[in-house]
């Protein structure tokens, strides 16, 4: 694909003078790395902030009366008691369970929720929306008006708060309405690294101006998706298409916690989302395969695809994400298994290049998460 | 020290005294690859021209390093198995992968020299 058929984010000019590489990513030109490189770029995300170009995604606000409910028919997550100025995480589900795609919801108040899905499912989610719920809320993308920055890391809050105070007293997944430079901007205190931090929401033709000023700062460095990649595979956090697709249900890609308790088989509002029937009878009796965590116990780091092996050689899983973690100074790895290997610390193999490399199913996040719940 | 020879694959190669060949992978390479985290390096062995002989691991990919003339390896760079970054801060240098014994001794020569290597990678930046 060529570079001219291929969207913009309203950074990308900055991305350039920033001396990032750039490759397309779910249809748009992004910076995969800048100068300073994915391994330091990551280390210093985890150390001081990092400040990220995510308005790829899809963000996309729902208001009206009905809205919260209609929601509801979509997602096995609690929209209906969602607090004001809270934000939760929720997938779309298929009427087989599988999901169509993972996304944040905040409740804004006054009828409106404001949805941030992936990019490389944007368009899809918001005919989705529209088929099932269309007639039941007014669905509005705001895919070329706002902008998303990440400001991810342990000084990101001493950062965004020089901007506007009240951000310090935010706690992890609160979101709000803040006033950034002048400009209307949402704040929610939550992100895709495992790290305290925020994302904002900034209306398109403001956002370079703010990311200018935060790189500004002395804390903060630009990152690109090679770090965010790894940070969120350290996370223990899932990559929508690599470790969860439509083939896959939450309670095979271990997202049993993503459902609401009233939106489970004995909760008040028990089902009313596509697959419920399907998702409460693996929840029942099981799976027969699952998302674990996996360490090799070598340097080699195992990627995705690569066969996973028991003793006997038997193969009995593959890698859905792997790569080389900084922090941990080690190869990570997430994968999907057969039921009966997933015990922790159980040890299997990898297939690389012909050969056996040893690894362990680990407990995930595979690195300590720090996030800010006051 | 004589002159460095190159391949189309971003490898750099150097004639020894002794009648070993050093091979390595070029700055634009390892530029390219970005942070290296894992080499795989080959076996003390014969490998015939173009087999995959190692592997270079970046934070990104997995990338082959290919035998570039046929011949019998008889040293590997150990000190990349715990300091694998040394490839991307000296690759000309304390980046070096492995020495070999060249089946034909003369074609080390034949393959391309500074200037065709420089244009190589001019052209694939103009690409």
């Amino acid at each position: 694909m060529s570079t001219e058929t291929l969207l913009k984010t309203p950074l990308h000019a900055l991305h350039l003078e920033l001396g990032a590489r750039m490759v397309p990513f779910a249809g748009y030109d992004m910076p995969v790395q800048y100068p300073l490189g994915v391994m330091k770029e990551h280390l210093h995300s985890r150390e001081q902030a990092g400040l990220f170009d995510v308005s790829h995604m899809g963000q996309i606000r729902l208001s009206g009366a009905g809205a919260a409910k209609a929601l509801e028919s979509l997602v096995p997550v609690d929209i209906i008691d969602l607090p004001v100025g809270m934000q939760r995480y929720a997938m779309f589900t298929n009427e087989h369970g599988g999901i169509l795609d993972d996304l944040m919801v905040a409740n804004l108040g006054n009828n409106e929720l404001f949805l941030v899905v992936n990019a490389a499912c944007k368009e899809q989610d918001l005919a989705h929306l529209r088929k099932h719920i269309g007639d039941q809320c007014q669905i509005q993308p705001l895919f070329e008006e706002r902008a998303l920055l990440a400001l991810q890391g342990p000084a990101a809050v001493k950062v965004l708060e020089r901007l506007a105070p009240e951000v310090a007293k935010m706690t992890f997944m609160q979101f709000q309405p803040v006033q950034l430079l002048g400009s209307d901007c949402f704040v929610s205190r939550s992100g895709y690294t495992g790290e305290d931090g925020f994302e904002i929401s900034v209306p398109a033709e403001n956002a370079e101006a703010l990311a200018r000023r935060l790189l500004a700062e002395a804390e903060v460095a630009a990152i690109g998706l090679g770090a965010r990649d790894s940070l969120r595979l350290e996370a223990g956090l899932c990559l929508y298409g690599h470790d969860m697709n439509s083939q896959t249900t939450p309670i095979e890609a271990s997202l049993l916690w993503a459902i609401s308790k009233v939106r489970r088989a004995d909760g008040e509002r028990a089902g009313g989302f596509p697959g419920a029937e399907a998702i409460f009878a693996q929840q029942q009796s099981g799976v027969a395969r699952k998302r674990v965590g996996l360490l090799p116990q070598e340097r080699t780091p195992v990627r995705e695809g690569a066969e996973i092996v028991d003793e006997a050689g038997t193969v009995i899983g593959s890698v859905c994400s792997g790569g080389f973690g900084p922090s941990l100074n080690a190869p990570v790895a997430m994968g999907y298994l057969d039921a009966a290997h997933i015990a922790l610390e159980t040890p299997l193999w990898a297939i690389v290049r012909g050969k056996r490399v040893a690894m362990k199913v680990s407990k995930m996040p595979f690195v300590a998460q720090r996030y800010y719940r006051g | 020290m004589s002159e460095l020879r190159f391949t189309e694959d971003h490898e750099w190669l150097r004639s020894e005294a002794d009648g070993s060949v050093t091979v390595g992978i070029t700055a634009f390479a390892q530029n390219a690859l970005g942070d290296v985290v894992y080499v795989q390096l080959p076996e003390l062995q014969r490998y015939e021209q173009g087999a995959e002989a190692s592997t270079v691991e970046s934070v990104k990919a997995a990338s082959g390093v290919y035998m570039p003339l046929t011949g019998e390896v008889v040293a590997v760079n150990d000190q990349l198995e715990g300091n694998p970054e040394l490839v991307n801060e000296d690759p000309l240098g304390e980046g070096w992968f492995f020495r070999f014994i060249p089946a034909d001794a003369g074609a080390v020569a034949q393959l391309l020299d500074q200037d065709a290597y420089d244009r190589l990678i001019k052209a694939n930046a103009d690409a």
